[in-house]
């Protein structure tokens, strides 16, 4: 509140914090307030500017002065006009059936991998932070594991696992797994000793302490891991689906590399990145309306 | 009992500290940081813990509060020996404790849920009534991080006040605060305990907070800690800044600064002694990673 009445001392005209107009805050206002901030800030323009650099830089390279290493390279017209083509040279395009089942396949995969991992991953990184005994057990094995590729893990992972599918999966799983339990109990060991002397102090028991001070107190970490996990859950399954894939964006790009249809293995390029990245925001949303707490510190 | 009584804060319970030592460390890296520390905490006075920083005021406090153990002597509060951390003892801690992921309803009402002594619709009414003694009523549903310094203090206050506790622990907490504000909040501090009378022990390392508040000033000496000296302050209740002029204030503090002066001394003489031997050690070792540390040593030292 103090904060509104200086953000209209200070500009009366242009904005209105929503603060101001008295009451709670509901998060989509903030959120709709920080957007048209942002919109008048120079900062989305020049994202677009990055972007579009970037595609010029392209274009010139390969298709206009084939510039060598640049050469063999599809450029971004080919790659468009293929992308957006009713009747695909190599049968992908945002017409196709085929692209939407290769995307989905993928974004299945991920889904029950990253669901999993959360699953499991959080409780147990929070159960290390909570018990020194059960972190005693499992971290050496943790830090051995972790590091680990997940290329080393495909052989394995075939072996153990009956089918494409549940080895696909399985590395997936992995590739999010770890960060997951690594970052949750970073979480946990990033909560000030002070939340915990104040609550046992207050009389709060055990169960009450996980409950409202280690769980609450190591979300900004779990999320931050999830995040992360998010990515390493597309790295590992764009390995897995190279390898073993039968569908999947994955193995449309090894395929198309094998089939010599290069524009191909480009729009599956774009795609995992688009999809990479809304995953990764829609994580961040999730956390967001989770952590209140912080929307309204970053909002006031 | 705790039915009975309508107006919650700050209950009176004595609490005394026999013997008390209290070290941290092992073998050559030991060091002893609480010796012998004896003292009352009398009923219904509010008694004030001053000594040169870093003398371990914080050890102390935490031995009280049951976060520590002692390594020696007894804590007894009403003639039972505090062994673990409890509602009966609260503390007030130097940064702020709020739960950052809590509203401010939520943080001072957290003790009674926890506890569930009461029934809801009655800890309801007891945190609305506690949140508008301390102003903050408008304030319920605004987390920490958007409160000021001065409004999270008062928070913090009758998170503890609503136990009950029979004795109340601040350790500097209103240290950090600008000087307005300081001297706001121990004016509240003041009357709050004016009006309730409960137990208090207060820690602070500035002579004229201390004095202001106390009606009993223990004086620490320097590492390893014990009670140096107890001084009575006879300023009459309830306190006024305008008290600070008096005379009798006068000499009050003329007395506890020449006995914090002298531990001052003594803390500075022990620093540049143990910053002579860190050079003389340095220049025994290997030279290329031990001069640049030993530049900042004796700083570091003097401010022990």
């Amino acid at each position: 509140m103090t904060n509104a009445t200086a953000t209209t001392a200070a500009t009366p005209t242009t904005v209105t914090a929503p603060a101001e107009q008295g009451g709670a805050l509901s998060s989509w206002q903030i959120t709709l307030f920080s957007l048209k901030q942002w919109l008048k800030s120079p900062s989305p323009y020049l994202n677009v500017l990055g972007i579009v650099g970037f595609i010029v830089f392209w274009y010139l390279a390969t298709e206009r002065f084939k510039l060598p290493w640049f050469n063999k390279l599809p450029g971004p017209v080919a790659v468009f006009q293929e992308w957006v083509s009713r009747d695909p040279a190599y049968g992908i395009s945002i017409y196709s059936p085929e692209y939407y089942h290769h995307i989905f396949t993928s974004i299945w995969r991920v889904l029950q991998a990253f669901i999993l991992a959360t699953v499991l991953g959080v409780p147990i990184g929070l159960f290390m932070g909570w018990k020194k005994t059960f972190k005693d057990y499992t971290f050496p094995l943790l830090e051995t594991l972790r590091p680990i590729p997940m290329l080393a893990w495909v052989p394995l992972s075939i072996l153990m696992w009956p089918g494409r599918e549940a080895s696909i999966i399985f590395l997936t799983f992995l590739g999010s797994f770890f960060a997951t339990v690594l970052n949750t109990l970073l979480g946990v060991e990033s909560i000030d000793e002070v939340y915990f002397r104040a609550a046992s102090s207050l009389g709060a028991k055990p169960r009450q302490v996980f409950f409202k001070v280690i769980l609450p107190g190591s979300l900004p970490f779990i999320f931050t891991g999830l995040q992360i996990s998010m990515g390493f859950a597309w790295f590992s399954l764009v390995a897995g689906e190279m390898l073993a894939g039968e569908y999947g964006l994955g193995y449309l790009i090894w395929n198309s590399f094998i089939m010599v249809q290069y524009p191909v293995i480009v729009i599956a390029m774009v795609t995992l990145g688009v999809i990479g990245g809304f995953s990764s925001s829609l994580i961040r949303m999730v956390g967001d309306r989770l952590m209140q707490w912080k929307v309204r510190e970053a909002a006031r | 009992m705790s039915q009975t009584q309508l107006t919650p804060g700050m209950g009176a319970g004595e609490m005394t500290v026999t013997g008390v030592a209290k070290g941290f460390g092992l073998g050559p890296l030991h060091k002893q940081v609480l010796c012998d520390c004896s003292f009352t905490l009398e009923k219904g006075k509010l008694t004030v813990l001053i000594g040169p920083s870093g003398c371990g005021k914080s050890t102390l406090v935490n031995v009280l509060a049951g976060y520590e153990a002692p390594d020696a002597g007894s804590v007894l509060l009403d003639g039972k020996p505090v062994c673990e951390p409890g509602p009966d003892r609260l503390v007030v801690f130097q940064e702020t404790a709020l739960f950052p992921w809590m509203t401010t309803y939520e943080n001072v009402s957290y003790g009674p849920r926890v506890q569930r002594k009461m029934p809801e619709a009655e800890f309801r009414r007891e945190t609305m009534k506690l949140l508008d003694l301390v102003g903050l009523r408008d304030f319920k549903d605004k987390y920490p991080s958007q409160l000021s310094g001065g409004m999270q203090r008062r928070a913090e206050l009758v998170r503890a006040m609503i136990n009950q506790p029979k004795v109340m622990l601040m350790d500097e907490p209103f240290r950090g605060l600008d000087a307005m504000t300081r001297a706001l909040m121990q004016e509240y501090y003041v009357r709050l305990f004016e009006e309730h009378r409960g137990t208090n022990l207060f820690v602070t390392s500035e002579l004229e907070e201390a004095i202001f508040l106390a009606d009993k000033l223990l004086i620490l000496t320097n590492r390893p800690a014990r009670v140096k000296k107890v001084i009575e302050v006879d300023l009459p209740r309830p306190r006024e800044f305008a008290m600070l002029t008096s005379k009798a204030y006068q000499d009050c503090k003329m007395e506890a600064l020449e006995l914090l002066h002298e531990e001052a001394m003594k803390s500075f003489a022990a620093g540049a002694v143990n910053a002579a031997d860190f050079l003389e050690a340095c220049s025994q070792m290997g030279q290329d990673q031990a001069v640049p540390s030993c530049k900042e040593g004796p700083g570091e030292e003097t401010r022990q």
